[in-house]
């Protein structure tokens, strides 16, 4: 069964920004998916049409099985979202946001009494039950937001970058929290640009970039695809041209620092032999850190400047 | 509509509800002391020397026009601040991205505006009790036209909300629209006392015909045809429905 099934989805919003340029998605249920990308990929606009924020272009949009424009209601009441930006009633107290969110679903009162009280508790919030909502911390609204978005049970758990501005400590019960939901069954898809959260919590995954998917796999086939390392060289002497070496492929930085892209197939010693062997001597070296932007690298053809 | 829908609805209009119970001081006290004021100026220092009208004091021929008018402008108020303002806290999208539908959103704020338009109406009431006598002639045609007006002008102030960007832009309506329309709807005067052409006019101000309907529930006098103006009063409404629900299905103002 699948959870979501998106089909040529397109969003040009009225400034004539083409947000979405034909995406096609699917998700499996019970899944834990990642929707990886830069900021102003499309991730919130791809978000918005499917929990029926944002008006579509085009395209279709299905939630396990049932057609987001002929069974919207239905298809509605399956959804779950803790949007990315804060959209509480300031004035409301924690406890009514949950009721009235239950409320909207239909859901009788006692019930909503109920989740109220085990989400509360969950979340850590039980104790602010009576505060009014712009009397909480970020971290208490976020996990507010998480309690509304379950108050209904959804099938489909969406949580448009969940963690963003959270500090790690928080960040870390975050992902507990959405871990412990999904082992419950619940599929679970969350947008983020941090890859390393992609990495830690999501089994598939799809990389959006310009309103585009450029890769959709197994979050462990992405990594090995990734088996690629990049390094920085720093050399001692300026090096006024480029050597060629076969199946490396070598930037120049500036006239005394070099980067390397290495395949795990190649050693070390490959690449020091040919650097010597063109009179380039290292001084030393280090690891390039950020894999994500690595990742853009190597999925678009000349990466991203 | 189902339980669900029921839920939803109750759950809209007890939040509604609640919100301007909550901020009674901007929400009913405004209107009780300008009614009050009315009552003095206009009822006892001024209508003393008009003397009667249609056979009724002066404060008592007016009571209809000010009840009318504070329900106008409360139902018209309490939908357009509080839809604008879900819009700008964005709480809107909770009940976007539930399953309750148009009708149901719609509905639940509608009741809203009816009940403060109700609660306002008992009010003002109450409060020309101090300054008059009241009788009351047809209650039930008092009641269908509260509740036909206030559902109406629940219904404009949820479209002004729609469109509203700023905060301006819902008090514009009330300001150069609602009020020269109230004023000028016979709240204070019988339209007899007009020039004949400024009558013709007169029958072009959809206020008119609710204050005078309203006058004829409470005093048993009107200057319009009591059931024509309620079967095109009702007309109006269910218009004003269908053209909010179609808005609020299409997103307009709400979803990009
Ligand atoms: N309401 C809007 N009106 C016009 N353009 C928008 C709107 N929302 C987003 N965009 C544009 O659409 C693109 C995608 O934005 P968004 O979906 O928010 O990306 P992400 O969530 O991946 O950061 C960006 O270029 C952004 O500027
Ligand atoms: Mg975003």
């Amino acid at each position: 069964m699948l959870a979501l099934e998106i089909r040529d989805l397109r969003k040009i919003y009225s400034n004539n920004v083409e947000a979405l340029k034909g995406v096609s998605l699917k998700v499996r249920e019970g899944d834990f998916f990642a929707l990886l990308g830069p900021n102003g990929a499309g991730k919130t606009t791809l978000i918005g049409i499917v929990t029926s924020l944002v008006n579509k272009t085009s395209g279709s949009v299905q939630i396990f099985g049932h057609d987001l424009d002929s069974q919207k209601s239905f298809a509605k009441s399956l959804i779950g979202l803790v949007p990315q930006e804060f959209n509480l009633a300031i004035f409301e107290k924690v406890e009514n946001i949950l009721l009235q969110q239950a409320g909207y679903y239909g859901i009788s009162r006692s019930l909503a009494k109920q989740r109220a009280e085990k989400y509360l508790k969950k979340l850590d919030l039980w104790e602010k039950r009576e505060s009014q909502v712009r009397e909480l911390s970020s971290g208490m609204k976020r996990r507010l937001m998480f309690a509304r978005a379950m108050m209904h049970e959804p099938k489909l758990l969406i949580l448009d970058e969940p963690t963003a501005g959270v500090d790690l400590e928080i960040r870390r019960s975050m992902w507990s929290f959405i871990q412990g939901i999904n082992r419950e069954g619940v599929t679970i898809i969350l947008t983020t640009h941090y890859l390393e959260e992609a990495e830690n919590l999501c089994r598939n995954v799809a990389i959006i970039d310009h309103g585009e998917i450029i890769a959709n796999t197994s979050v462990s086939d992405l990594l090995s695809t990734l088996q690629t390392e990049s390094f920085v060289l720093f050399l001692a002497q300026p090096c006024a041209e480029l050597p060629v070496i076969d199946d490396l492929v070598l930037r120049k930085i500036d006239d005394k620092t070099l980067e390397i892209d290495l395949k795990k197939t190649h050693s070390m010693n490959y690449v020091f032999e040919h650097l010597s062997a063109n009179n380039i001597v290292v001084n030393s070296m280090r690891n390039k850190v950020n894999r994500l932007e690595e990742m853009f690298m190597l999925l678009t053809k000349n990466g991203r400047s | 509509m189902n339980a669900q829908n029921w839920i939803a609805y109750w759950t809209i209009t007890e939040r509604e509800i609640r919100r301007f119970l909550r901020i009674w001081g901007q929400s009913l006290v405004p209107s009780a002391i300008t009614t009050s004021l009315y009552f003095i100026v206009f009822g006892g220092l001024i209508g003393n020397r008009i003397g009667s009208l249609h056979g009724f004091s002066y404060a008592q021929y007016i009571t209809p026009g000010l009840v009318m008018l504070a329900v106008i402008t409360n139902s018209y108020t309490n939908v357009s601040t509080s839809f604008y303002l879900s819009k700008f806290i964005r709480n809107i999208e909770e009940v976007l991205v539930s399953p309750a539908t148009s009708t149901v959103i719609l509905l639940g704020y509608i009741t809203g505006g009816v009940i403060r338009g109700l609660l306002i109406g008992a009010v003002v009431i109450l409060i020309s009790l101090f300054f008059t006598h009241i009788v009351i002639a047809h209650f039930f045609i008092m009641l269908l036209v509260i509740v036909l007006s206030s559902a109406l002008f629940s219904i404009f102030g949820f479209i002004n909300a729609l469109y509203a960007d700023n905060f301006d832009q819902i008090s514009i309506i009330p300001t150069f629209v609602l009020t020269p329309l109230t004023y000028l709807g016979g709240i204070f005067y019988s339209i007899e006392m007009l020039p004949s052409h400024w009558q013709i006019v007169s029958h072009f101000n959809p206020v008119l015909y609710m204050v005078n309907t309203f006058r004829y529930g409470m005093l048993g006098q009107s200057d319009v045809n009591v059931v024509g103006s309620i079967i095109v009063l009702s007309l109006v409404a269910v218009l004003s429905f269908c053209l909010a629900w179609i808005l609020l299905e299409k997103g307009v103002g709400i979803r990009t």
